[in-house]
């Protein structure tokens, strides 16, 4: 199963990575993606008390950005 | 002017864009721009939250976080954050619930706390607040580069955390994707109350006088490293979706108990004959692959319309491993406000050494824990959050969330009197948030 998603995830990075070059827009067709609702994180306020929250009440941390220390809550 | 204006706008918008996908992989240590339609180049603005986190019957948070963000003219981009929280309840202490009354040492050694039948044991004395400050800076290096530093300062009163961060990130093929490499390091001191127990020691019976010394106690503090390194990828699609893949390695060397956390040792009835302190290994090692689409619908129905998923595969060699899917849907309403439902789920199996009890008659192994938080889980979250834009371009926003922990058994039997013992009992949540950017 492990080994099954590991092959998943990689086969996808490999296809974005290889197909990037027709992937994509031009600089004038950026107007939906430049919203703040399109942004990768878009409520950074949001995150940073999920982070906070998740870090505190599971064993997993991080993976969207750093998971390393910062509180004594786990 | 006004076409002054716009530009200096657009300007802030790509910039703001670029800068929130090199700070994409600092997580929670970047308070972004929130508000780019009202971004004036060096200009401040300001985030500010409140966040109340309540689990029924056990620990109540309340936390305050401030964030300000500069953007200069030269497209640099510097954050500061301050965060307090506050925390006080219940929480439980690792060991099993009993059909009897059951006396426990308070975390400091002195004094005891006493159990009633039938529940889980929880010590409802916990009380703690904490400090937080972040600063980030950000700025392009050179063409299609952006670099980014930033530094974590955390102190509660029986930890310290010190941190620093710093990422790089390279844009290409018209700035559609971006490769971004970035590490961090932490250094915190775990001082506990009472100091640090012997790991697998006996817990004695409070002795209630402070002066005397408890020889469970093998110092007073101890150290935590934490080092972490990401690769992450981001990719424009088209003009509707972005993905982003990330794959990240961490490195925890030092004190990883907690040493407020003990095992009921049971005899074959099931009875507690007496408990121990937990005993972790000194070093972890965290991978994990993340993955996030984000979709903006056409269409005259889901016009403007903001799909936002993600998925998360963290293993570590503890053997736990765990699966993360994490959705909101952006619903604009009018020109000014939006609605957001949040669904996650999160599954997790149990570390190697993770156990609710042991058993008298075997041998005590080198590593026994029986916090459910390394135990094997399932949680859910649901909220929804409604936000508008106010005072001509300010963020209101309200955000009401429902979290429930569900652990279960890994397979460990449950002898004689455990047998009619909850010892996974669900823990329920409700997490209310108002922010208002400006």
């Amino acid at each position: 199963m492990k080994t099954q998603i590991k092959r998943a995830l990689l086969f996808s990075l490999i296809i974005s990575a290889t197909g990037c070059s027709s992937l994509g827009v031009e600089p004038w067709e950026r107007d939906l993606l430049a919203k703040k609702e399109m942004a990768l994180t878009s409520s950074p306020i949001d995150a940073a008390f999920d982070d906070h929250i998740y870090f505190s009440k599971e064993a997993s941390s991080g993976g969207k950005g750093f998971g390393g220390g910062g509180c004594g809550c786990n | 002017m006004q076409l002054m204006k716009k530009h200096n706008r657009k300007k802030v918008n790509v910039k703001l864009t670029l800068a929130a996908a090199t700070t994409a992989l600092l997580g929670g240590t970047c308070v972004a721009n929130t508000n780019n339609e009202g971004s004036e180049l060096d200009a401040w603005s300001f985030d500010t939250a409140v966040l109340y986190y309540g689990e029924i019957d056990r620990v109540t948070a309340n936390e305050v976080m401030l964030g300000a963000t500069k953007t200069f003219d030269d497209e640099s981009v510097l954050n500061l954050k301050f965060t307090f929280d506050a925390l006080t309840g219940a929480s439980p202490n690792g060991a099993v619930a009993q059909p009897t009354v059951q006396t426990f040492t308070k975390p400091s050694g002195n004094g005891e706390y006493q159990t009633p039948a039938n529940e889980t044991p929880i010590y409802n004395g916990f009380r703690d607040s904490r400090v937080q400050l972040n600063a980030q800076w950000t700025q392009p290096l050179a063409a299609n580069y952006t670099v980014s530093g930033g530094v974590h300062f955390s102190k509660e009163y029986d930890y310290l955390s010190l941190g620093i961060n710093g990422s790089l990130a390279y844009d290409f093929n018209n700035k559609n994707s971006t490769f971004s490499v970035g590490t961090s390091y932490f250094q915190d001191i775990y001082n506990p109350v009472g100091g640090i127990p012997e790991p697998l020691g006996l817990m004695i019976p409070g002795s209630g006088d402070e002066d005397v010394d408890d020889p469970t106690r093998i110092g007073k503090d101890d150290t935590k490293l934490s080092a972490d390194i990401m690769f992450g990828f981001s990719q424009v699609i088209n003009r509707r979706m972005i993905m982003q893949f990330n794959y990240s390695y961490a490195m925890i060397d030092g004190y990883l108990n907690d040493p407020y956390k003990r095992l009921s040792r049971v005899n074959s009835n099931g009875e507690a004959i007496d408990y121990i302190y937990e005993s972790r290994p000194d070093s972890r090692k965290k991978q994990s692959v993340f993955t996030q689409a984000k979709y903006n619908f056409g269409g005259a129905i889901l016009n403007n319309t903001v799909l936002d998923v993600s998925y998360r595969y963290m293993w570590d060699d503890w053997k736990i491993d765990s699966h993360t899917i994490d959705s909101r849907f952006y619903i604009p309403v009018g020109n000014n406000s939006y609605l957001e439902p949040h669904f996650r789920i999160y599954q997790q199996s149990a570390a190697e050494f993770y156990q609710p009890f042991l058993n008298e008659l075997n041998v005590l192994p080198n590593y026994a824990s029986a916090d459910l938080r390394i135990g094997e889980m399932t949680t859910y979250t649901l909220g929804l959050k409604y936000g508008t834009l106010v005072n001509g371009g300010d963020e209101l926003s309200f955000r009401l969330e429902y979290y429930t922990q569900k652990p279960t058994n890994a397979g460990f039997e449950q002898q004689g009197v455990l047998a009619s013992q909850d010892l996974y009992e669900q823990v329920n949540a409700i997490i209310a948030q108002v922010t208002y950017s400006f």
